[in-house]
């Protein structure tokens, strides 16, 4: 008991950077996220697991706001970051999500060059103030990225000609290169092959220097792997989330550990 | 029975070969019935397959033949008759083939008046010149445009001679064919004869054959053009129809006739239709398919695509008598004119024809952008949300960049479009051939000229009316060109992101 | 694409910013957001008006055709001008032509001054220059049909000639007609009394609807029914060749066709052929069926042939469309309960594909029923077709127009009274377009079936 206290205060030095209250998504007439309360911390890494369709995905896309691309979605309750609800009238979804980057489950860099895909953040939220700043920008997104080795000599190849791996780090630059200060992503290693995803994942742990990582994933050894905390999702509930080791050792529902031990899935 | 193997109508044997068809199949399906013993299990097919397989023997290879004869006649005939045609007695300035048509339209004519019973056969075979045969003629109701000459007349005997032999030879090839098909098909049917398999067989036949059919009106139309065109350079120098200055027929023959003064009407209004076109078609399908909601996206879309269904008649008449007053109205008539300038005398220029064919473009190209928008996966507008970039930019950077190679093919597409329209460069674009940069004066084009050199009075064999095959086929090349070109791009665009 | 912001502008630092304030960059950003969507709005708006506008004018301009102006007047049949002999033989009557009626239109309207007391300074043959030309034979074929009625007095109802008739819709005015020979402004006054009388009006015309078309000098007589008839022949040889043919082909190309550069061949070429300008369709038709198979000029089956060849790859695509959508697992059945490849495509796939197939044939011959330009080079354009057919046969091979080339060759006769009869045809040939795509949009939500 004591070794998990000492944990939970080495995890919980980092002060909250999402605060979620009374979270409920509705799909059209259907509810998908129902009584979401949840606390995300800076500099750490967060895993949201469940079993397909248990919308965990669905929660992810509240924090940066991308619903608000789906017509037929509705967001009620409170979303915090660093204090501020991001539904808030005044909030402009673009600059939300300058802030708060996202990485998808499949890799979709777009049809441009790798120096072009980095660039296109900065270049819209004007972060540079010219080629020599840009070009120190990209670089340094594709050093965090870990793929700069890779591709520095062929930046104005088309990204799309990468393989999965490097298609979806390339995407992670993509994403640091707008200096975001949380990074979402959704499944980013569902499409990749083992080597991939162990170069990813090795990326997301550096990654949490900097940010405030939330990773939605399928896999429980990933989860164990790469998070501090952990989310588990039910059917729309957000049904245990602590600190990782707790929830794949004592988890304290008995769904969580019907999922955990391969029961529900 | 006489009358049927004698008449050149085709109607009466496609009924006998019909009747012969429907007796097959009876017959058939009841031989098998009884070599079952009555029992249709015992049979490899179904009975009616029997019958279909009798109808299939009888009817097929019959109507086959019979197609191939009806094409192949006409042209044996033809050139048997031209060659007993003396060359001198060709007139001068006229040609083989003017004689042939008066050749067959007193043959034609001799014909209608046998079958109406106005003279009899004997009379119609003996006739000679020296009975002053136009008025004779015109008494029993065969009109004849000029005097005969012997030799047509002669030529018109023979040729009424052997389309007769050859219409006996066919109805009997034909109908002994159709037996010979019944027969075969009785004796076949037995009960262990695999009937369905037979028929199924001839379907995929008929059906390997309506699909070649595509092929066949290609090739159609690129021989029928083909040909007439080698004659028109046999009469008229190709390097005049290339790269000649000027377009001017002139039915005494002598005509320049160079198709730059067309190509450059026909381009410049079609660049000044595209350029309506694409902006207004472009952003009507980024807005449709990127920011409009459902409700809006089911009336607009629709409502625009009448636009396109609205024949290009109506867009002709809308051009001259509606856009181009207007315009007129704007550019002309001086101090009574709403710009005070007098820079467009008449209705008919290129810019009516170019605004109204822009009009008549916008719902093809914004039809086709929306469907190669809507292509565009979801995940590169999500990366770039993601990223926090607005809704145009992301249109403008991702979106469009992505669908440029399917926007490239649906502008060459309607590009293709523009060039081949017909009516409203007719009724909007003029009939003066030239070379100008006035988008206010009238300009003809490449449709124009063929529609006007074909329904002319000039003689068919005249480099005046055979030149409209030349302009067509440098028309179905050109247009052919930029579909093969468009079709290209957009299925290599739709394979990248399938 | 490289906007690289000029080096004046201040770089955002987004780290720390609060959300809740928005920077000058998101509010630029945000405008050029909203000038974008409005380029859009704007195509739309543009695209609606223009559509606003086409059918406005035709409306505005068309109906008129569908009224027409008329005049009643009692026409005394001189037996003396008729049936010199008095004996009632039907050839001797036969003999006197149209022009020998002209004296009784005069009388009539001599005796209609007389009866209603309008004045005017007009003589006779002035007053009888109001009236159609077709007027004469109207009379003509009255009495023809009629000779029993020879010496007695008959109202009769006659087209105005168009002037009179575009006084009636707004066209001519007393203005405009200053130079004009063929009216003037006393026999307007004369047209101005008898419609004060109730002797002259504009009434309903269905004579456009049902009629043939007239010559240059008759506008108020011409109509659209004979060309309408032409157009339904083509039709008919259209529906007849090309639905099967285009299924045929559809069935084979989707259901049994092997992947091979042949049919590589025959696809392109179908979507090249859907994309060929129409006028290559009518020379391929003007050298084939005419020039080489004699086949008769201007005859609605070889503009029939014509349109079946253009209709062809439109009707395919759609067909083969709509085989696409039937799924594997309904020929799968049929061949898993032992039915021929055959067999699963003729009693299954294809019931199940009939509503689509149905509904691409009727676009096909909406979209042919439109077409002009391969009609104008096999000639059914430049002629007056002045009976009905009387047999199909006959509808099939006689001369005839068809609905688009009779508007073409409205449009060109220069004339206002033939303008508008070529858009009151245009209402005409719309309302047949539009029947037929709301059928077929019809079909389509009846039938429409997801998998």
């Amino acid at each position: 008991m004591k070794d998990t206290e000492m944990l939970e205060q080495n995890v919980t030095n980092h002060p909250v950077k999402i605060a979620a209250r009374n979270v409920q998504v509705y799909y059209g007439d259907s509810q998908a996220i129902r009584d979401v309360d949840i606390d995300i911390n800076d500099k750490t890494v967060t895993a949201f697991i469940g079993p397909s369709g248990c919308g965990k995905s669905t929660f992810l896309r509240c924090i940066n706001r991308m619903n608000d691309t789906i017509d037929a979605a509705r967001v009620t309750g409170d979303i915090r970051i660093d204090g501020e609800d991001i539904y808030d009238k005044r909030v402009d979804p673009v600059q939300l999500r300058a802030k708060v980057g996202m990485v998808f489950q499949k890799p979709n860099p777009f049809p441009k060059s790798i120096y072009d895909n980095v660039a296109y953040g900065p270049r819209i939220h004007g972060l540079a103030q010219n080629k020599a700043d840009l070009d120190g920008i990209v670089e340094q997104a594709l050093r965090r990225g870990a793929i700069w080795d890779e591709v520095k000599d062929r930046l104005h190849a088309p990204g799309t000609g990468l393989s999965g791996g490097q298609q979806q780090r390339l995407c992670i630059a993509r994403a640091v290169a707008t200096e975001p200060e949380v990074l979402l992503m959704d499944e980013p290693c569902s499409a990749l092959d083992p080597i991939a995803t162990a170069q990813v994942e090795e990326l997301i742990d550096e990654l949490r220097q900097n940010y405030s990582v939330v990773i939605v994933t399928h896999s429980m050894q990933q989860a164990a792997r790469v998070s501090q905390k952990t989310a588990f999702f039910h059917l729309g509930n957000l049904v245990e989330f602590g600190d990782t080791d707790d929830i794949f050792t004592r988890p304290q529902d008995p769904r969580t550990e019907s999922y955990i031990t391969g029961r529900i899935g | 029975m006489g009358q049927i193997l004698t008449t050149g109508a085709v109607l009466p044997l496609v009924t006998l070969i019909a009747v012969l068809a429907l007796g097959g199949y009876f017959l058939a399906r009841r031989r098998a019935m009884i070599s079952a013993g009555g029992d249709s299990r015992k049979l490899h097919s179904l009975p009616s397959y029997y019958g279909y397989n009798a109808v299939i023997s009888v009817a097929v290879p019959a109507l086959l033949a019979l197609g191939i004869w009806l094409l192949v006649q006409p042209m044996l005939v033809q050139s048997s008759v031209v060659e007993m045609i003396p060359a001198q007695a060709v007139p001068e300035g006229s040609s083989v083939n003017l004689i042939m048509s008066d050749v067959r339209r007193l043959a034609e004519g001799l014909d209608a008046a046998v079958g109406a019973g106005a003279i009899s056969d004997a009379e119609a075979t003996d006739l000679t010149v020296a009975d002053n045969l136009r008025a004779w003629l015109a008494e029993r109701g065969v009109a004849i445009g000029a005097e005969v000459s012997p030799e047509v007349l002669q030529a018109a005997q023979a040729y009424r001679e052997m389309n007769a032999l050859g219409h006996v030879g066919r109805n009997v090839f034909v109908l002994l064919l159709a037996l010979a098909g019944l027969l075969l098909a009785y004796r076949e049917s037995h009960a262990d004869f695999r009937a369905r398999n037979r028929v199924e067989n001839a379907i995929k036949a008929l059906l390997i054959l309506a699909a070649s059919l595509a092929i066949l009106t290609t090739v159609g139309i690129v021989l029928s053009m083909l040909f007439e065109t080698i004659n028109f350079f046999s009469l008229h120098p190709w390097t005049d129809f290339f790269f000649g200055a000027s377009w001017a027929p002139n039915f005494r023959g002598d005509s320049d006739l160079s198709i730059l003064p067309l190509l450059w009407g026909t381009l410049y209004i079609s660049i000044i239709a595209l350029a309506v076109a694409v902006p207004i078609g472009l952003f009507a399908a980024i807005y449709l398919s990127e920011y409009a909601g459902p409700k809006v996206r089911a009336t607009a879309k629709p409502l625009l695509e009448i636009l396109a269904g609205i024949p290009t008649i109506v867009y002709g008449l809308f051009a001259l008598l509606t856009v181009g007053p207007a315009l007129v109205k704007i550019f002309g008539r001086g101090e009574d004119g709403l710009l005070g300038v007098d820079w467009m005398s008449g209705a008919t220029s290129v810019l009516t024809a170019g605004l109204v064919m822009g009009i008549m473009l916008i719902p093809f190209v914004s039809s086709l952008s929306d469907d190669i928008i809507n292509a565009v996966p979801q995940s590169l507008r999500d990366g770039s949300f993601g990223l926090g970039a607005t809704q145009s930019e992301t249109i403008r950077q991702v979106v469009i960049p992505a669908a440029l190679p399917g926007i490239v093919g649906a502008v060459l597409l309607a590009a293709s479009r523009a060039i081949g329209e017909t009516m409203i460069v007719v009724l909007g674009a003029g009939a003066i051939a030239r070379i100008s940069g006035n988008p206010l004066e009238a300009m003809t084009t490449i449709t124009t000229r063929i529609v006007s050199q074909l329904t002319g009075d000039s003689d068919f064999a005249s480099p005046e009316t055979l030149v409209a095959f030349a302009l067509g086929l440098t028309l179905f090349v050109l247009t052919l060109g930029l579909n093969v070109l468009a079709l290209y791009i957009v299925r290599k665009y739709r394979e990248q992101y399938e | 694409m490289s906007d690289i912001p000029n080096p004046a502008a201040p770089i955002a630092d987004p780290r720390g910013a609060s959300l809740l304030v928005q920077d000058g960059r998101t509010k630029r950003r945000n405008a050029s957001e909203g000038r974008f969507k409005l380029y859009g709005i704007v195509a739309i708006a543009i695209g609606l008006l223009m559509l606003l506008t086409l059918l406005f004018t035709i409306i505005s301009r068309g109906t008129g055709a569908f009224q027409q102006t008329y005049v009643t007047l009692s026409v005394p049949l001189l037996e003396e001008k008729l049936d010199k002999n008095g004996n009632r033989d039907l050839a001797e009557i036969k003999k006197v032509s149209t022009f020998g009626y002209a004296p009784l239109t005069k009388a009539a309207f001599e005796a209609k001054i007389a009866e209603s007391g309008i004045e005017t300074s007009l003589k006779p043959k002035a007053m009888a220059d109001l009236l159609s030309k077709d007027a004469a034979a109207q009379l003509r074929d009255y009495v023809v049909a009629n000779p029993d009625l020879i010496g007695s007095t008959v109202e009769f109802e006659f087209l105005t000639n168009s002037r009179v008739d575009g006084y009636l819709k707004g066209r001519v005015s007393r203005e405009s007609i200053a130079n004009d020979k063929n009216i003037n402004a006393a026999q307007l006054d004369l047209v101005d009394a008898l419609i004060a009388d109730g002797s002259l009006q504009k009434r309903l015309n269905l004579n456009f609807i049902t009629g043939a078309d007239a010559s240059d000098a008759r506008p108020e007589a011409a109509g659209m029914g004979v060309a309408m008839l032409g157009s339904f022949a083509m039709m008919l040889v259209v529906l007849v060749l090309a639905l099967p043919i285009g299924v045929a082909a559809s069935i084979y190309l989707e259901e049994f066709a092997p992947k091979n550069w042949i049919t590589d061949i025959i696809e392109v070429n179908i979507s090249n052929l859907a994309a060929v300008p129409s006028i290559v369709f009518g020379i391929l038709g003007l050298a084939v069926f005419i020039n080489y198979m004699h086949l008769p000029n201007s005859a609605p089956l070889v503009g029939g042939l014509v349109l079946t060849l253009m209709t062809l790859p439109t009707i395919i695509i759609s067909t083969r469309a709509s085989l696409k959508s039937v799924p594997p697992s309904i020929r799968d059945a049929a061949l898993g309960v032992g039915a021929s490849k055959m067999q699963s495509v003729f009693h299954h796939v294809l019931p199940l594909a009939a509503p689509g197939i149905l509904t691409g044939t009727i676009i096909g011959l909406a979209q042919a029923l439109g077409e002009t330009a391969p009609l104008l080079l096999i000639g059914m354009v430049g002629f007056i077709a002045s009976n009905p057919p009387e047999s199909i046969a006959e509808g099939l091979m006689a001369p005839n127009s068809a609905m688009p080339a009779q508007i073409y060759e409205w449009a060109k006769r220069a004339d206002p009274a033939f303008y508008e009869r070529a858009w009151g045809g245009i209402i005409i040939l719309l309302v047949f377009l539009i029947s037929m795509n709301a059928i077929a949009v019809l079909l389509r939500r009846r039938f429409e079936r997801r998998w």
